[in-house]
């Protein structure tokens, strides 16, 4: 039995210990912002976060996930607010949509490590794939983010 | 199925709504007689002032949830913030003038860059009639003349004695009315939604991972399956060993499915066997337990090197000449002057993020699909073809589609589905894996591109050809000669036809086994990566501006003949303007700096018009970087200008992704690549780092913007990394 915490909720699993933990997510429990895109590790359309940091998920058996913590797009804010949620709206990063949540983590957790990012920053950690070319509205929207993120500390 | 016009008769029809509010749309007695549960609405107004506004055609990334409701919105008079959009799932009927089936309501479909110019006239119209019959009502309760009253921001008002009325206090009286059957339609001068920026409706959805996409979609009891589909082109299953499969925990069911006689019309694309099981996960490791042994069909000894060797050896020879102004032999045998250059183009993938996949239920002479739709009404038609289901008893709901790029005109997949349900006899889910998506796709075909032009002693250009060696798309197509399968891959209207004297287009029909299809503006992606990069190449040649050659062919504005997308006209002169802008704003002529060099192309097609200025930083063309893209496009009225800004952007990064990277080669009769390792898609580091797009403010009618943003951002781009290097790249993808 593998035992872990999914958005703050436990979570048990007795299947298969190589089942990604991108199934697991979307067909045990249910939740499907965290997206199928490759299930090679290579696009990221399945980011979520575990114990905090960014990872992708269809390539981590959830073996691996046993005592741990994964966040995924439905909660990384509990109202839909996190400054990058709110930079994403508010720059209309998304055309299709289907990378944004994988986008979304892999930024939230870029600008917890790298607050002010640079251009070149973004580059090497923002390597999550957009097929219909939204990088430029993303690259505006991660700076947007750091600097909602400011503000927010300055209070 | 094509859209026909729909009688006055038919049109619009109103009733109430459950919660006694105002209903209009289209034929809703109909709907009722066949006791459909399809939302048949255009807009619903409730008591409680909600507005809802129904969106007949998918959205893969294109904003047509936004751009389409936009439309009814503005004739309806309210306030955009309180619009809600609602997915209307197909609706079609018998044609009552004939054979076969026509849609219900409107044209549901997305390709071609169609869905603005296809229900621009008729959401329009349905707003204006819901907001007449709003109008009529009140002016009823108050006895009032309608004619002095106004509608504006979801309310009625009579301004000489100051009364107003919301909407929804007034949509059970408007109920009752009959709808206009000619509604006045506002003056583009009085918009206040329409022609401004506006943001994607369901991003907040997007942003919170609660949109729901094809995958995410569920059905009461469904299972879930893989294929594994014959790998080689036109391939069989000869023997299947399915123990090991079965006893993978999970796995339900195994189903054979029979692909396609080769070089026929196919309703799915391969050979293959199903697994059925209770989650994805489970059905790709019963997948991996199959023995399957397999019939390598007739395309075994294919690689991308004997197409090549195919297609140098076809332009040796003469083809099929298909468009013949003038007298170009003669005219090229006087040129004082000649260039000729070859040119090639790839196979691609369309690659949309979100893999294929289809929940299917049949049940006895019923079925019911829900995917990302992006051609509905072929799921319904496939099925029919392939199940054998009477098309009125096949329902199809539309999801939000993961990008689409083209791959989902094509709906086998839903195809597929419905036939694992019917064998497995339950519902089920099929997902195709990302490898299932690149390996089995409709790829947009290669080709071998040779230009010549003659010029005269004064410097004009008086002889053009255009020879084309490609594997066209319509090689599969029901009773169509080869004679005519020319016709997806030279567009014999394109520039510069027309525009100079002696112009030959000659094409030739190379055999391949690999599927083909439409890939984001076609074949104009593989043409005006030639045309326009022989552009700037002969006028380098003669020592003359890029630009200005190019200008100096096109001319005035003016409106000549073109048979193809975005016909029956296009104007020269529109082509010239956004070069003139994108010049302007991204700094022709001036000085570049060392090491960099400016690139500029231009095409039309689907109806726009759209130009890039690409700047490049150079040590070689095989190591740069894309400083700057900037761009213009006239799509007649921007209906929604924050997303025409967005597809330029989007699609001047899916041209710079696929110019530097893509290619899908064939190797042994199969695919060679098979996920994003091996079909290296930008990302973002590739982005340049300076990007501004330019609208021009335009008097025409608006036009769809999905397509035409893609076909000049390669050549502006080649171009650019011959100004900087001195090197003309004449073969894509670029890096090798």
């Amino acid at each position: 039995m593998i035992r872990f915490k999914i958005n703050g909720s436990a979570v048990e699993h007795d299947g298969d210990g190589d089942e990604p933990l991108l199934w697991v997510i979307r067909q045990r429990v249910g939740l499907k912002g965290t997206k199928y895109g490759c299930g090679a590790g290579l696009c990221g359309a399945c980011t979520v976060h575990v114990d905090g940091r960014a990872k992708r998920s269809c390539m981590l058996p959830v073996s691996q996930l046993d005592g741990r913590a994964v966040t995924t797009i439905e909660g990384l804010s509990a109202n839909g607010d996190h400054p990058v949620q709110r930079a994403w709206l508010e720059i209309d990063v998304p055309q299709c949509g289907y990378c944004q949540a994988g986008q979304i983590m892999t930024a939230a957790d870029l600008l917890e490590r790298i607050p002010n990012p640079s251009d070149d920053d973004i580059d090497r950690l923002q390597t999550n794939i957009c097929r219909c070319g939204t990088y430029w509205r993303i690259r505006k929207a991660i700076h947007r983010a750091a600097d909602l993120i400011g503000q927010e500390d300055d209070r | 199925m094509t859209g026909p016009m729909i009688s006055r008769r038919e049109f619009l029809q109103a009733s109430a709504t459950a919660a006694g509010g105002l209903m209009i749309g289209f034929p809703l007695l109909e709907a009722r007689a066949n006791g459909a549960t399809q939302l048949d609405f255009c807009i619903r107004i409730e008591p409680d002032d909600r507005i809802v506004i129904a969106c007949p055609n998918p959205d893969m990334g294109q904003g047509v949830r936004t751009s389409l409701p936009m439309l009814v919105a503005e004739e309806l008079e309210v306030d955009w913030d309180r619009v809600s959009v609602e997915q209307m799932p197909l609706a079609i009927k018998k044609n009552p003038d004939g054979d076969g089936y026509t849609w219900k309501h409107v044209p549901q479909g997305a390709g071609g860059s169609t869905s603005i110019t296809g229900h621009w006239d008729r959401l329009r119209q349905t707003g204006a009639a819901a907001r007449q019959m709003l109008i009529e009502a009140a002016a009823g309760s108050w006895n009032v003349a309608p004619e002095s009253c106004v509608a504006g921001a979801g309310a009625v008002h009579h301004t000489e004695s100051g009364r107003s009325v919301r909407y929804g206090q007034i949509a059970a009286r408007a109920a009752k009315l009959s709808p206009p059957q000619d509604p006045v339609l506002k003056s583009r001068e009085d918009y206040r939604i329409i022609g401004t920026p506006r943001r994607t409706i369901d991003a907040a959805e997007i942003v919170t991972g609660t949109a729901v996409y094809g995958i995410d979609a569920e059905i009461p009891g469904m299972a879930h399956a893989v294929i594994a589909r014959c790998p080689w082109f036109d391939g069989k299953v000869v023997k299947v060993d399915e123990r090991a499969a079965r006893a993978v925990p999970g796995v339900i069911d195994i189903v054979r499915l029979d692909g396609p006689e080769p070089g026929q019309p196919y309703t799915i694309l391969a050979a293959g066997v199903a697994v059925v099981a209770d989650s994805t996960w489970a059905a790709i490791k019963g997948r991996e337990a199959l023995e399957i042994e397999w019939d390598k069909g007739p395309w075994q000894h294919e690689t991308t090197a004997t197409l090549e060797k195919q297609m140098r050896d076809a332009l040796d020879g003469s083809g099929q000449i298909v468009r013949d102004d003038g007298d170009f032999p003669a005219a090229m045998g006087a040129a004082a002057m000649r260039h000729t250059a070859r040119y090639h183009s790839p196979y691609l993938s369309h690659a949309p993020l979100e893999p294929g996949n289809c929940i299917a239920h049949v049940a006895g002479d019923r079925c019911r699909v829900i995917g990302p739709m992006q051609m509905p009404s072929g799921a319904s038609r496939g099925i029919n073809a392939a199940l054998g289901i009477d098309r009125l008893n096949i329902e199809v709901e539309i999801t939000r589609l993961g990008g689409g790029f083209g791959r989902r005109l094509t709906t086998d997949y839903a195809v597929e589905a419905a036939l694992i349900s019917k064998a497995a006899g339950r519902a089920i889910q099929l997902q195709w894996t990302r490898e299932d998506d690149m390996q089995h796709d409709f790829f947009r075909p290669t080709g071998l591109h040779e230009l010549s032009a003659g010029f005269d002693a004064g410097g004009n250009l008086i002889a053009w050809t255009h020879r084309l060696a490609s594997a066209s798309k319509y090689y599969r197509r029901p009773n169509l000669p080869e004679t005519d399968y020319w016709k997806s891959e030279l567009y014999a209207d394109d520039f510069p036809a027309q525009l100079t004297p002696n112009l030959r287009l000659e094409y030739f029909s190379l055999k391949s086994g690999a599927p083909r299809g439409s890939w984001r503006a076609p074949a104009h992606t593989a043409n005006a990566f030639a045309v326009q990069s022989f552009i700037d190449e002969i006028a380098h040649a003669r020592g003359e501006d890029p630009l200005a050659f190019q200008l100096r062919l096109l001319g005035d504005s003016r409106e000549i003949d073109y048979s193809n997308h975005g016909g029956p006209k296009w104007n020269p002169g529109r082509l010239a303007g956004v070069l003139n802008l994108a010049a302007t704003k991204g700094n022709w002529g001036k000085p570049v700096g060392a090491g960099r060099g400016r690139g500029i192309a231009g095409h039309f097609t689907f109806g726009g018009y759209a130009a890039f200025v690409v700047e490049v930083e150079a040590v070689s063309t095989q190591d740069f970087s894309v400083t700057s893209i900037v761009g213009a496009i006239d799509c007649g009225l921007a209906v929604n200008p924050n997303h025409v800004i967005a597809q330029m952007e989007g699609g001047a990064l899916d041209g710079l992704s696929t110019a530097l990277r893509l290619a899908i080669n064939v190797d042994g009769g199969r695919v060679a690549q098979g996920n994003f390792d091996s079909y290296r898609l930008a990302r973002i580091g590739d982005t340049p780092r300076h990007m501004e797009m330019h609208i021009v403010d335009s008097p025409y009618p608006p036009c769809g913007v999905g397509e035409p943003p893609i076909p000049p951002l390669a050549p502006a781009l080649t171009n650019a990394l011959f100004a900087a290097t001195g090197t003309r790249i004449r073969r894509l993808p670029i890096l090798s």
